[in-house]
């Protein structure tokens, strides 16, 4: 806690700042609320944020399984097979110059306003950072050990299980926390095309009733949601690895 | 030579090969002799260095006996049997520790056994036993990161040792390692080999390391490699660091100095 003490010292300070532009200026607060007011808006609507925070969360939790599930098994069928990555990796890769976003209107049409459409936008988006990042671990392996392996008369299986997977997994792991902040992101974008529910069409309501403190509180949860997302990734990765969070040298002793 | 049986263990008949690879221009291929008619023996709980200049193959050499690479011709014979080509009939070890770093330093050494299908608690205890035994067992339970380089390469040792073949192939497995620290896995190594004796084939670079490890010496010609000259090091055991200085230590030396630098 204590080596976010100049951050949090700091970002009172613009609190106050903030704070003081708005009243001494005499500022609508349509154009810009005080904190004061944010902070209010979140107390006082918190039960009706947490409603919709439900929904987004869940969107963004299937949406992001969906992609690890399917980036994942991508990545491992392109890295085994020479042939599939020569045709397919290209593709995934161009493809990710097509702006899910622009697509998501696409989905709506197809999948109509419900949660399918919400899952999918997310998972488009989540995927390609998590098979990136895992058919690059895959191929950092030491070629060496792999020899060494071979000499101990491992096969591929073999060496894929217990040197490839392992080996790729901070790689993955950092594609994985990537996915995690764009999901939230992803769900709230695919409800502001058409939803009932969740923090998105919360947004764009507000918006539109020039609420503007409550926008403001909109944003506050989805960055809260967002860190504690990306939180429970960073968890599962110390429990996965616990090797690479600790690389503090012993002595050498004899 | 005091403890030897004899047997001939490890056996390569005229080893050969050359391999293909792009000329300069692009256009055709130029073949690059690599190994020519290599014969070479060692026998049971032997330790023989092979030494010879930088890039002159023997490398290559150690890939055919582990059954990595095919030669073009030639044999490789394990206590007379064919294993040309077959792998994981001897233990490589490799100048890089190679250790892996999720793996606990005891989990490390149990890798070779897990691919022959030993259960992982029986591997363990084997290599728990290992592990006492070279006085590294306080370390079972770090992590590869958490270990010095000279540690690393005695735990990436225990775990050629424990793949459970009599013959061990070490290239350059010091080469790494600084001045000091080498010196003291030499000591580390001999004590090693007294407790168990086994078959070893040594690459190295360094004329002093191989005479005060070896019983035998082969020293190779520049690529394509062949065998210039075969010595045997007539040197009482245990060797200690004051040999270094001994005239019967420098005849060799001076020997196989000419030989390599004429």
């Amino acid at each position: 806690m204590r080596k976010f003490m100049p951050s949090l010292i700091f970002f009172s300070f613009l609190l106050l700042l903030w704070e003081y532009i708005v009243k001494a200026f005499q500022i609508d607060k349509f154009i810009l609320p005080p904190p004061s007011a944010i902070f209010e808006a979140l107390i006082n609507s918190s039960l009706l944020l947490l409603e919709h925070s439900k929904y987004t969360a869940l969107e963004a939790f299937i949406g992001f399984s969906l992609a690890v599930f399917a980036g994942m098994v991508l990545a491992m069928i392109i890295s085994l097979i020479t042939a599939v990555k020569k045709t397919l990796y290209p593709l995934v890769i161009v493809s990710q110059t097509v702006p899910i976003m622009a697509v998501a209107p696409l989905l709506i049409i197809w999948f109509g306003y419900g949660l399918l459409p919400k899952v999918m936008v997310v998972a488009l988006v989540c995927f390609f950072p998590i098979t990136v990042s895992l058919v690059e671990g895959l191929e950092k392996v030491d070629a060496d050990v792999i020899r060494l392996l071979q000499a101990m008369g491992a096969n591929k299986f073999q060496v894929f299980i217990k040197v490839q997977l392992p080996a790729a997994l901070p790689s993955l792991f950092s594609g994985l926390k990537i996915s995690a902040t764009y999901s939230i992101m992803a769900a709230v974008i695919a409800e502001w095309l058409g939803a009932s529910r969740g923090l998105g069409i919360y947004l764009t309501r507000s918006m539109h009733s020039f609420q503007t403190e409550q926008v403001f509180a909109v944003i506050i949860v989805i960055s809260g949601l967002s860190l504690a997302f990306v939180a429970l990734v960073e968890g599962a990765g110390r429990m996965l690895m616990p090797w690479y969070y600790k690389k503090h040298s012993v002595a050498d002793q004899k | 030579m005091s403890v030897l049986s004899g047997e001939v263990h490890l056996r390569i008949e005229e080893l050969s090969k050359e391999y293909m690879i792009k000329s300069k221009q692009g256009y055709a291929y130029q073949r690059l002799p690599t190994l020519e008619n290599i014969s070479l023996e060692v026998s049971r709980g032997e330790f023989v260095s092979i030494i010879g200049p930088s890039g002159c193959g023997k490398s290559t050499l150690f890939n055919i006996i582990s059954g990595l690479e095919k030669p073009d011709a030639g044999k490789v014979f394990l206590q007379g049997r064919d294993i040309t080509g077959l792998r994981g009939k001897v233990a490589y070890m490799l100048q890089k520790d190679l250790l892996l770093p999720w793996r606990s330093i005891l989990d490390n050494c149990i890798l070779a056994l897990e691919l022959q299908n030993v259960t992982r608690s029986k591997a363990r205890q084997q290599a728990m036993d290992m592990l006492r035994e070279l006085n590294l067992g306080d370390f079972s339970a770090n992590y590869p990161a958490q270990l010095s380089g000279g540690m690393r390469q005695r735990v990436s040792f225990v775990r050629t040792m424990l793949a459970g073949k009599e013959v061990l192939l070490l290239d350059e497995p010091f080469g790494a390692l600084d001045a000091y620290t080498k010196s003291e896995m030499h000591d580390w190594l001999t004590d090693s080999f007294q407790k168990y004796r086994p078959t070893v084939l040594f690459i190295t670079h360094d004329i002093e390391e191989a005479i005060l490890l070896s019983d035998r010496i082969y020293v190779l010609t520049p690529r394509p490699a062949a065998i210039r000259l075969q010595i045997g090091v007539d040197l009482p055991h245990p060797r200690t660091r004051d040999l270094l200085v001994r005239e019967s230590f420098v005849d060799i030396k001076r020997v196989l100095l000419k030989e390599l630098f004429n």
